[in-house]
């Protein structure tokens, strides 16, 4: 083996990434705490130069590196941009909320690093093994950041509780793939497609393994009912942490799904179908129903995911290009809108004060006309009414499905987002309708304002122009999935 | 530039809102005040040039702009104009204008708020009758329920954070069904979003039937169409009056547009078996809910239900199938007359209800009596509006019930002789609150004080009575553009769409 047969130019983001976040590592050793931001700085250099390189490395056609465990492909790159991004817009928005917090620590920055890489991984690898990698980097980095307020009993019991079960599902996800490998002998995605096609595998097995993989990816994407930690990781951890969590990884995690599932083991499609559609319903119907029950936004927000990752989950049930597709839209948007409602709440925040209750955003209309608007643009986004771009995720899923001929599972999704609609309506009910009962000045730096505005206008920019995205995907899922 | 109008229809007074909403606080209010004046006059003149230019022997689109909107799932921005769908531009162009000086002085609080909510919602609403793609259309249909959400949540009265959210989640759940239903439609017409793929598209009767189940919820809905109607009371007594006026005057036409340019083109078939259905439902509007506006005690609420009655005549009309397959010509164009009609009469009703809350603030009809003798002119114009709302000839509101009871003569006798009875309802409801309220000797100290209406109010006042009259007087200036596009269609409702 030779180091150009290694191809390994097709990993040069991710290489970059890696000295760049142990550089950062060492250099943030000689970095005294009123000099921080020199550490912040080079992160979000980091960031920019990853982003460039992987612009200028996209991948239009798949191509295979580090012994076919590795693959750079159009799906890979606009995920890995997607992903970047939205880590980007956590370090932004966080920044004042952690320096008022004492988060502002060199930590903070290298695990951020370090959870990018496992998401940008995870969306590269085509073997059981680098996915897996990829996904217990990013676990584990997130882990540790969700306890990163070391003081706090509910940062501390969030972080155990996401670990413990993060663990079981690592667990369960290891189990499958082992159980695949008896049936394939092959960790190759390609190769295990390959064998089940030419129908090697032994389909028992495979499909047994297949449920354990399922479960796996269920507790990871947060799917009803593997969705229990979702909340109380929400709400206990620091809301920059929140973010993070609750934003890129569902790009990464999509990409994931997709090597897994449809190009692994897509042979057995109508097997994953009928389990994914049990999670899709369940999380559309528990997430929004137990949403409305909800006084903290950020738990609120945490029952939204889950139905969001419902609807994530009937894009790919339908496992054709369509549907992947779609699900792809509905992800990479998904990552913006997110990352715009957990940067509207640190916005609220200030020292000593959380703001994360829907009660704080109070007569906000009148505190702040032009935020109260972008939260309203973000909301009306998620309920998935025109012309946010939440309504076209939403669209090109219903169309998807109503391809598949499953008319009624888009009468299930619409039913539920109305219900969804609701929980969302009462936050811009909130804004709009009460009087004030916290009259502090809005305290956040002039970057993050204009950046969370830049953000939320995206989202109705994008819905009013929606097309070159849609467009942009679907040829990437077109390439990607062509034979390697 | 009459190749853009229908797009500065839609876009200029949404530009118009944002420029309104641009002004900031109440510090500047009088310049967000003159502004929106500026912009909603600017909105109604754009639209004058599409009866002008309108060509009446053309029953198909007109004014038409198509250029693809997104091009991977085949939906355009396709806009145009019917004979049918015209008139409701104008409409609501004027209405907005209405809108804009019945709020004058009467808003106080975040102005250019208020008043940049319905410049944009005015161009929504135009741009749901003027979509030719489903999508589009959709996209119109449920971006105009965020401005109305605020409009009723901010401005409204004592319970209006129920009322906004009922009148939210009521539209919405109707129009995601129609959103399945579209895409549905997408690919049985081979991936193509324009409404008229869908009514070209031929379709089995399982499939219409579950289709007019959708549509049925997201127009029906909007109608409202007894027993969705539900909402409606709330929504109106809850909102401002610029609120009450654009959802009686425009909104609940949505709905019934929405049945004339999707379910009935769409699904004839269906429409025809299940026409019984809508019948009936439009008659138990017509008699139960008169009935029901006989007893209300809140000036508001009973002209909403006397809304709901009314509107219950435009469902009668369109569902008018004589002799089981043909819509009768004189109950379709009696119904759209009905339609502009009580948007101009229930404008009005909900003004003149507004200039009386805004001096005694209460809409309690027990809380009047005798206002004629300290409000004369404002009396006539009650009247006015009263007569036309109970249907008296030369009124505009005659032409359409005369005209739809005609139609029903001809169908089914007892049709006919059910629908009647809203010419005595609606008399007896609302001249009955017209006596509480404006005759006798003044009832109290609150009525002691009342002046007459001002030049603004007059103003409003007069050239809503010179419509009303006018549309009584001479119908024919509206029928003559409807007609051929109202034959086009009952021709294309003719013909089954099943194998």
């Amino acid at each position: 083996m030779t180091w150009t047969s290694l191809n390994a130019s097709f990993a040069t983001p991710e290489i970059f990434l890696l000295c760049a976040a142990c550089a950062i590592l060492l250099i943030d050793l000689f970095v005294s705490n009123a000099k921080r931001h020199i550490t912040y700085v080079l992160t979000l250099a980091a960031l920019a130069v990853t982003a460039y390189l992987l612009v200028t490395n996209y991948a239009t056609q798949p191509q295979l590196a580090f012994n076919k465990m590795f693959v750079a492909d159009p799906i890979a790159s606009i995920s890995k941009l997607g992903i970047v991004l939205g880590v980007a817009l956590v370090l932004i928005y966080g920044r004042g909320y952690a320096a008022a917090r004492g988060l502002f620590r060199g930590e903070l920055f290298t695990l951020t690093l370090f959870a990018l890489l496992g998401m940008m991984v995870m969306s590269s690898a085509v073997n059981f093994l680098s996915l897996y990698v990829g996904l217990e980097l990013l676990s584990l980095s997130l882990y540790a950041l969700v306890a990163l307020r070391r003081e706090s009993v509910q940062a501390t019991e969030a972080a155990m509780k996401y670990f413990v079960l993060g663990a079981l599902a690592s667990g369960m996800l290891l189990y499958g793939m082992s159980m695949v490998y008896g049936a394939t002998q092959s960790l190759d995605v390609t190769v295990i497609a390959h064998k089940i096609v030419s129908g090697e595998a032994n389909r028992l097995l495979t499909v047994f393994g297949l449920v354990f993989i399922v479960t796996g990816i269920g507790f990871k994407v947060g799917a009803v009912p593997f969705h229990m930690w979702v909340p109380d990781v929400y709400e206990g951890s620091p809301t920059l942490i929140a973010q993070l969590i609750g934003s890129a990884p569902k790009l990464a995690a999509f990409a994931f799904i997709i090597r897994i599932l449809a190009q692994g083991l897509e042979g057995f499609a109508f097997d994953w179908r009928g389990m994914l559609v049990v999670l899709a319903v369940l999380s559309l119907v528990i997430g929004n129903l137990t949403a409305i029950a909800q006084t903290n936004i950020k738990r609120m927000f945490a029952y939204s995911t889950i139905s969001h990752m419902g609807f994530l989950l009937l894009g790919i049930l339908v496992a054709n290009p369509i549907g992947y597709s779609a699900a792809f839209f509905y992800a990479f948007t998904y990552v913006l809108t997110a990352a715009a409602g957990f940067g509207l709440v640190m916005l609220l925040s200030r020292e000593g004060f959380e703001g994360d209750q829907i009660a704080d955003f109070k007569g906000l209309a009148k505190r702040s006309p032009w935020f109260a608007g972008m939260m309203l643009l973000v909301m009306f986004s998620m309920a998935g009414i025109p012309v946010f771009v939440g309504f076209f995720a939403k669209l090109a899923v219903l169309k998807a499905i109503v391809n598949l001929g499953m008319v009624w599972l888009a009468v299930v999704a619409v039913a539920m987002s109305l219900v969804g609609a609701f929980y969302y309506l009462r936050v811009v009910k909130v804004m709009y309708f009460d009087e004030p009962t916290d009259n502090t000045p809005i305290v956040a730096a002039a970057d993050a304002r204009i950046v969370l505005s830049l953000n939320c206008l995206l989202l109705l920019g994008m819905g009013l122009a929606p097309n070159w995205l849609l467009a942009k995907l679907a040829e990437a899922v077109q390439y990607s999935l062509l034979p390697l | 530039m009459t190749g853009k109008l229908l797009s500065l229809a839609i876009w200029l007074p949404i530009l118009a809102g944002l420029v309104v909403l641009a002004t900031g606080g109440d510090k500047r209010a009088n310049v967000a005040r003159w502004l929106s004046l500026i912009g909603a006059l600017a909105g109604f003149l754009v639209t004058i040039p599409l009866y002008t230019g309108f060509d009446m022997l053309n029953g198909g689109m007109q004014f038409v702009e198509l250029k693809p909107w997104i091009e991977s799932y085949n939906i355009n921005y396709h806009l145009g104009v019917d004979g049918i769908s015209m008139w409701f531009v104008l409409l609501n162009s004027f209405t907005t204008l209405m809108v804009v000086l019945a709020g004058w002085q009467v808003i106080e609080q975040r102005v250019g708020q208020y008043m940049a909510a319905f410049l944009i919602m005015s161009g929504l609403i135009n741009g749901a009758f003027i979509a030719q793609d489903a999508i589009l259309f959709y996209c119109f249909f449920e971006a105009m329920l965020i401005p109305m959400y605020l409009i009723i949540g901010i401005w409204g009265g004592p319970n209006r954070v129920y009322a906004s959210i009922k009148f939210f989640l009521y539209t919405l759940l109707g129009s995601l069904l129609t959103l399945v239903a579209f895409i549905y439609l997408y690919y049985q017409a081979d991936g193509s979003f324009a409404i008229a793929d869908f009514a070209r598209l031929p379709l089995g009767m399982t499939a219409q039937t579950l289709i007019l189940v959708a549509f049925f919820f997201a127009f029906a809905v909007k109608v409202p169409m007894w027993p969705v109607h539900t909402w409606l009371p709330d929504a109106h007594v809850e909102a401002p009056t610029g609120g009450s006026m654009v959802l009686a005057a425009i909104t609940l036409k949505l709905g019934a547009y929405g049945f004339l340019r999707f379910a009935l083109p769409i699904v004839p078939d269906a429409c025809r078996q299940y026409a019984w259905v809508f019948v009936l439902l439009s008659l138990i509007a017509v008699v139960y809910i008169g009935l029901v506006a006989l007893v209300q005690t809140d000036m508001k609420k009973l002209v909403a239900y006397s809304s709901i009655s009314h509107m219950g005549f435009v469902t009668l009309g369109f569902f008018m199938f004589a002799g089981g397959t043909q819509m009768n010509s004189f109950a379709v164009e009696g119904a759209l007359i009905q339609m502009i009609s009580h948007g101009f009469v229930s404008a009005a009703m909900f003004f003149c209800i507004g200039v009386m809350y805004d001096r005694v603030h209460s809409r309690k009809i027990a809380d009047y009596g005798g206002v004629a003798n300290k409000m004369p002119i404002f009396a006539s114009f009650l009247m006015l509006f009263a007569m036309a709302n109970s249907g008296l000839p030369g009124t505009s509101g005659f032409v359409g019930e005369f005209s739809v009871i005609l139609g029903a003569v001809q169908v089914n006798f007892w049709y006919a002789v059910a629908g009647a009875t809203t010419l005595i309802f609606g008399a007896a409801y609302t001249l009955w609150m017209y006596k509480r309220v404006i005759f006798g000797d003044v009832a109290n100290e609150h009525v002691a004080e009342l002046t007459d209406v001002n030049k603004r109010e007059f103003l409003v006042l007069a050239v809503l009575a010179v419509t009303v009259l006018g549309m009584g007087l001479y119908p024919k200036l509206f029928t003559d553009v409807m007609h051929v596009s109202v034959n086009d269609l009952i021709w294309h409702v003719s013909q089954s769409k099943l194998h």
